[in-house]
Parts: C-alpha cells; sequence; structure tokens
C-alpha cells in the first residue's frame, strides 16, 4: 500500500510513492538521499532531525512524509544560498559550536528559524529555543556562541548591504 | 542496517473540512493526527495501531484564540506557540503561560495542539488540569451537531476520553469572571519533560478591597497533573477554600488536602511521599501566585472605573 508524496525540498519538487507510515526523516534520507539531517533518538527527544516544515522547525522523527505531501521543508542542505553559507553555518565554524557533528544539523536548522524571528537574541533566548536539543559534546556553551556570532554577522552584512 | 522505529501500516486521509474529516471519523479505528507529537511515537511502540489517520492540520477554521461573550474560545487546531503567544489569553488567564512555558519544547510546542493535548488524555499532559482548573468545557462536533461537555467529565481514564466514532473535539470554552487569578506550578526532572507532579490554581476573589478585612475565596479550581486525581481535579481541596479568606493559613491547608487525596504512584520519576510533598507544596504556592494576581486584575479593574464589572 503506498501513496503518492509530492514535496518541494529545498526549492526542487521531489515527487515518490511511499507507504504512509514513513517518517520524514526517512524520506527525506532514504527516499531523496538527502543525509544531512540526522536520525537520532526516534522519540522527538534529540532534536537531531530538526527540519523546517512551512516555514517552521519540526522534529522530523514525528512526522509523517504524506504529511508533507503538497508542502514545503528546508533542511540544512538548503541553508547554503548560491555558494555561499549561512552566517549560522559559519557562526558555527567560527565558534567550534560542533565537535561530533551529530546534533549539528538541527541546531543550525533551529538557530536559522530564531535568527529570522528575533535578529540580536540573547543567550537565554537562545537557550530557551534549543532546549528540546541535545548536544553530548559541547556543553551547549559554543553553540550560543556560534548564534550569537551568527546574529552578530548578519548585522554587519545588512549593514553593508544597506550603505 | 536498520534499527528504525516504524509505525504499523496505516492508511492516511487528509480533512478538507469539519464535515470531511467528520465522516472520515466514522469508520472504526481511525484517529486524529495534528501535532502527532504524541500519537506518532505511540504508533512505533504499537502502543497505538489505528487502521487510518485523519489529518486535520489544514482545517483553519479550528485554529484560533478569540474571546466570545464571557468565554475565551480556543480552537482545537491552536497550537501550544499559539496559546503561549496569544496576548488575550495570557491577561485574562496567566495560567495558560505558566503551563505552556513548560510544555514540552519550543519546537514541539510549534506543532503540538490544545485539542491534542486534551485528545490524548495522558496522565501527565499539563493542559488537562488547567482546563480542569479552569471549569472549562469541551466543545465537540458530530454529524449531528455540537454537545457541549465540561472538561471534567472529559476524560474517562487515561488515554480514554468521551469522544466517540464520528466525533471530533472541536473547541475549548473557559469562563472569563472578574476578580480573577491563576497561576500553574511544575517540577520536572529537567527542561522539556512532563510532570512529576504540577498544580493549577484558578481563583475568583471577592471584598477586602477596602479596609482591613482580607479578600475571600468565592471558587477555587484546582488542577493536578500526573497524581492520578480524579478527573485532574482536587475536589477536597476546592471545596474547603470555598468561603475561606484567601491567605497562607487557607493556601497551605489547601495543599495539605490535595496531597492527602490525590493518588500518585512510584515511578522513574519518584516515590509517593515525594509526589505528596510536591501536590502540597505546588498546590500552596499555585494559590498564592493566582490570589497575588487576583489582587492585581481587581486593583486594576478599580481604577478603571468605567469599565464594567
Amino acid at each position: 500500500m503506498t501513496m503518492r508524496v509530492a514535496v518541494t525540498v529545498n526549492g526542487t519538487e521531489y515527487a515518490r510513492d511511499v507507504e504512509p507510515r514513513l517518517l520524514l526523516i526517512h524520506f527525506l534520507r532514504d527516499e531523496l538521499g538527502l543525509t544531512g539531517s540526522h536520525w537520532g533518538c526516534d522519540t522527538s527527544n534529540c532534536g537531531a532531525c530538526v527540519v523546517w516544515l512551512d516555514a517552521r522547525p519540526v522534529k522530523s522523527c514525528t512526522v509523517l512524509a504524506a504529511m508533507a505531501d503538497g508542502r514545503s521543508v528546508r533542511t540544512v542542505e538548503g541553508l547554503e544560498q548560491d555558494g555561499r553559507l549561512d552566517p549560522v553555518q559559519e557562526g558555527f565554524i567560527e565558534c567550534h559550536g560542533l565537535q561530533c557533528g551529530f546534533c549539528t544539523p538541527g541546531m543550525m536548522m533551529t538557530a536559522r528559524w530564531l535568527l529570522d524571528h528575533s535578529p540580536d537574541p540573547d543567550e537565554a533566548e537562545i537557550r530557551e529555543v534549543i532546549s528540546g536539543q541535545i548536544c553530548r559534546c559541547t556543553g551547549y556553551e559554543n553553540i550560543v556562541r556560534s548564534v550569537r556570532w551568527a546574529a552578530k554577522h548578519s548585522r554587519r552584512e545588512g549593514a553593508e548591504e544597506a550603505g | 542496517m536498520h534499527y528504525m522505529q516504524v509505525p504499523s501500516q496505516v492508511e492516511y486521509e487528509r480533512a478538507t473540512s469539519v464535515q470531511h474529516a467528520l465522516s472520515l471519523l466514522s469508520r472504526p479505528d481511525t484517529r486524529v493526527v495534528a501535532g502527532g507529537h504524541s500519537l506518532i511515537p505511540m504508533m512505533k511502540l504499537r502502543l497505538a495501531q489505528p487502521e487510518m489517520l485523519v489529518d486535520i492540520n489544514g482545517l483553519a477554521e479550528l485554529a484560533y484564540i478569540r474571546l466570545a461573550g464571557d468565554q475565551l474560545c480556543i480552537g482545537a487546531l491552536a497550537r501550544h506557540a499559539d496559546l503561549l503567544d496569544s496576548a488575550l489569553a495570557g491577561e485574562l488567564f496567566p495560567i495558560f503561560h505558566d503551563a505552556e512555558r513548560v510544555v514540552a519544547d519550543p519546537i514541539v510546542r510549534l506543532w503540538g495542539t490544545v485539542g491534542g493535548s486534551l485528545c490524548q488524555a495522558d496522565p501527565s499532559e499539563d493542559l488537562s488540569a488547567v482546563f480542569a482548573a479552569a471549569r472549562a468545557t469541551a466543545v465537540i462536533r458530530g454529524q449531528n451537531g455540537d454537545r457541549v461537555v465540561p472538561v471534567r467529565e472529559f476524560h474517562r481514564g487515561p488515554y480514554e476520553t468521551v469522544i466517540g466514532p464520528g466525533e471530533l473535539l472541536a473547541e475549548v470554552r473557559v469562563p472569563v469572571q472578574p476578580g480573577t487569578g491563576s497561576a500553574y506550578e511544575k517540577v520536572a526532572r529537567r527542561t522539556g519533560d512532563w510532570s512529576v507532579a504540577a498544580a493549577g490554581a484558578v481563583l475568583r476573589l471577592s471584598g477586602g478591597l477596602d479596609g482591613p478585612k482580607k479578600p475571600a475565596i468565592a471558587s477555587a479550581g484546582l488542577g493536578l497533573t500526573a497524581v492520578g486525581a480524579a478527573h485532574f481535579v482536587a475536589a477536597e481541596a476546592e471545596e474547603f477554600l470555598t468561603g475561606r479568606a484567601a491567605d497562607e493559613d487557607s493556601f497551605a491547608a489547601a495543599g495539605a488536602i490535595a496531597a492527602e487525596h490525590c493518588h500518585p504512584v512510584a515511578d522513574q520519576r519518584g516515590p509517593q511521599d515525594y509526589k505528596r510533598h510536591l501536590v502540597a507544596e505546588l498546590t500552596t504556592r499555585a494559590l498564592r501566585r493566582a490570589a497575588t494576581r487576583a489582587s492585581r486584575a481587581r486593583a486594576g479593574r478599580q481604577s478603571r472605573p468605567g469599565r464594567p464589572s
């Protein structure tokens, strides 16, 4: 028993015949080969699988691919624009925001969403928004720094463009 | 090599209208999916094995928070984040903001719905106690129209509600009364976790605005989470409080009564005596904060004489 699921991922439409029970994370990784999103705890606790569904982050191990039919998804592969890394990605490089990298795609997707809604978040705001995502390497310190770096960098870039 | 958790085979339908949803839901073994953050994990564990899922995420007509007359009306598809962001809900019932700040985590709150929380009927779920404390009613839509059930009669037991085949929770209505204050107090093992125990209080005060007499408790609603309180309510403590002075002695005594009459079970979140201790303390704290807020609301109302009371 399969159904046709068509999802626009990072601007490209993909259609596949899948079982209705297929989870979005496996649709992305196994059907589309987009392995940037990580499959972690499978219980919506760890947040490694966070992607955007219609412009809002979601834990994609807890969404059926069928529920994304006709909608748009943005994954970590879609952060880079025209060959330029997103400031969030640069921030993670600059501030050593990752060690093993497992939580990183989910952290970056949530960070991008936060910065789109709150361009200059303080530490408490950053810690709150990633509170449903687990990192076992950094103690979160460098993730917070990375997001702060991205916030500062984006502002500077915006100022340059305005000037 | 994959050891992934996958749900059983299931059919999937997307509801295009409430009527469409109702007709789909009249089929046996059908479940509504909205946020899916409780149901899908349960399906992975085979704790739920519906034949068909009816996706109601497209039913925008069920996603609202608005005041209608003297009732705050919350559509079943309102997300936790919507309730947390609603200035209207926060002003009338700060208890909603207290609770929503500690429901799961910000990403889950973007998807999880108010209606889904109530219908999941998890004994540890926060909003059931909140709505019970506020003496809210649930509007259940069926093929033949709506029926309105008090939230205190909505849950049949763990994971069971009064919603029948072909029915859908459409709205939750919370009666708005002047002179009311509310609060929710929760202890969890870590951020985003289920409650070890939690208590919600909705207090309506009367008298005591002028002169030395303390305000009295005109009515009290007390909800308890995760501690085996029947219908999530601390009924004996509510009865005790009615008509008493809104003071520390009353609040502490009510906390003790609530702790005595609930039925927590020992589990990985703690032994029974610890949970009873939490119930006493959290009930007292919630009452204290609700009373402070009620006093503030009444003072504000008094200083605005043009406003109807």
